[in-house]
């Protein structure tokens, strides 16, 4: 115990807390943002991709706040935790508030984000956390689907006509600078990583690298440089989308609290 | 052709389970095969319909002529000894 610095209980289970939420919360709004596009695609196919997507992701945001709701022990249901929270309680990643756009930003913005969970959620099977561990398992599955469509499409623009090779390096460096806090390496992060709870930052970074860089290069895509900038939806502070986003999203459970169906 | 993306036609196959045959369950447009196995699962796939896909392109797809069927099918309608069932079998036959 003398090598480690004494952690209390109490800042285990904030940690912990925090981390689920990210992980929550991040699928939880992108989630939302491809519901915006449903019917509004360029194809019915697209469409009903999309959804699919969207309604997976918003699967693993339930299974995660429902185990975020049990770290909280008070007594607040992943409803609650998804619709009565303020933006500054959210802890999604900036990338995925941001809005759709034109398609090429829809694929950059899923493309980022999908090499991410892919190799978030491949180590975090490994958790010493067991239910984290399982959720993380079966949301593989989801994100390697969601990772192979996304990267077809960013080849597809990438390598096609000037005018879409064009829109997609575009949408790449408009969206490049919301990456860097996926890798921000807080203290809570450095105590779950000895708790074997979550894997090292490098890590995810060396995967998510890997990735980024094989289809960019197959969509004869530049990576851009790196941004040091950071932003840090991660700790609460979100760009100006999110509160819209929210009101949308939670605009029900505000005017009729507790409504059903 | 999908006249808005001019994307080309692709028909759709399924298997529902392993040992059956892939049927045909409808059409989606896409740019290539690959795009149209992904749309084929989010279309076809979402309850659980199959754990096989097939997909063809349209235009490799060769019809019969619905005004050849006078010649294509009829002759077959007065042939009902063609069937199993036109047979009597002897009772003697205990496992045909």
């Amino acid at each position: 115990m003398s090598q480690t610095p004494a952690t209390s209980m109490a800042e285990e289970t904030a940690a912990r807390l925090d981390y689920v939420l990210q992980l929550a919360d991040t699928s939880l709004v992108l989630g939302q943002r491809l519901g915006e596009l449903l019917g509004h695609a360029p194809t019915i196919e697209e469409d009903l991709g999309m959804a699919n997507t969207s309604l997976d992701l918003i699967g693993q945001a339930r299974l995660l706040l429902a185990l975020a709701s049990e770290i909280e022990g008070q007594d607040r249901s992943e409803d609650q935790l998804a619709f009565l929270r303020t933006e500054s309680d959210f802890r999604n990643l900036v990338l995925v508030e941001q809005p759709n756009g034109d398609f090429a930003q829809i694929i950059a913005r899923q493309f980022l984000l999908d090499a991410y969970q892919l190799t978030l959620y491949e180590k975090l099977q490994q958790s010493s956390d067991q239910r984290l561990a399982a959720i993380a398992t079966k949301s593989l599955k989801e994100t390697q689907y969601h990772y192979r469509y996304s990267g077809g499409w960013l080849v597809r623009l990438g390598d096609g006509t000037e005018e879409s090779h064009n829109r997609a390096q575009r949408a790449i460096e408009q969206l490049w600078p919301f990456t860097c806090e996926m890798f921000d390496e807080q203290d809570s992060d450095r105590l779950l990583v000895r708790l074997g709870i979550a894997p090292p930052m490098a890590d995810i970074e060396a995967g998510w690298s890997a990735l980024i860089d094989e289809v960019l290069r197959e969509a004869t895509l530049e990576r851009p440089a790196r941004v040091p900038y950071r932003w840090f939806g991660r700790r609460g502070v979100h760009s100006e989308h999110l509160g819209y986003l929210l009101a949308d999203m939670q605009y029900l459970q505000r005017t009729y609290p507790d409504a059903r169906w | 052709m999908n006249a808005s993306t001019g994307w080309p036609l692709f028909e759709i196959f399924i298997r529902a389970r392993a040992g059956l045959d892939h049927k045909h369950v409808g059409s989606v447009h896409a740019v290539d095969a690959r795009m149209a196995l992904e749309h084929a699962r989010d279309v076809y796939t979402r309850r659980l319909e199959g754990v096989s896909i097939w997909v063809v392109r349209s235009s490799d797809i060769t019809a019969s002529d619905p005004q050849d069927a006078d010649s294509l099918f009829e002759p077959a309608r007065d042939k009902v000894y063609r069937h199993p069932t036109f047979y009597d079998i002897p009772e003697e036959v205990k496992t045909l």
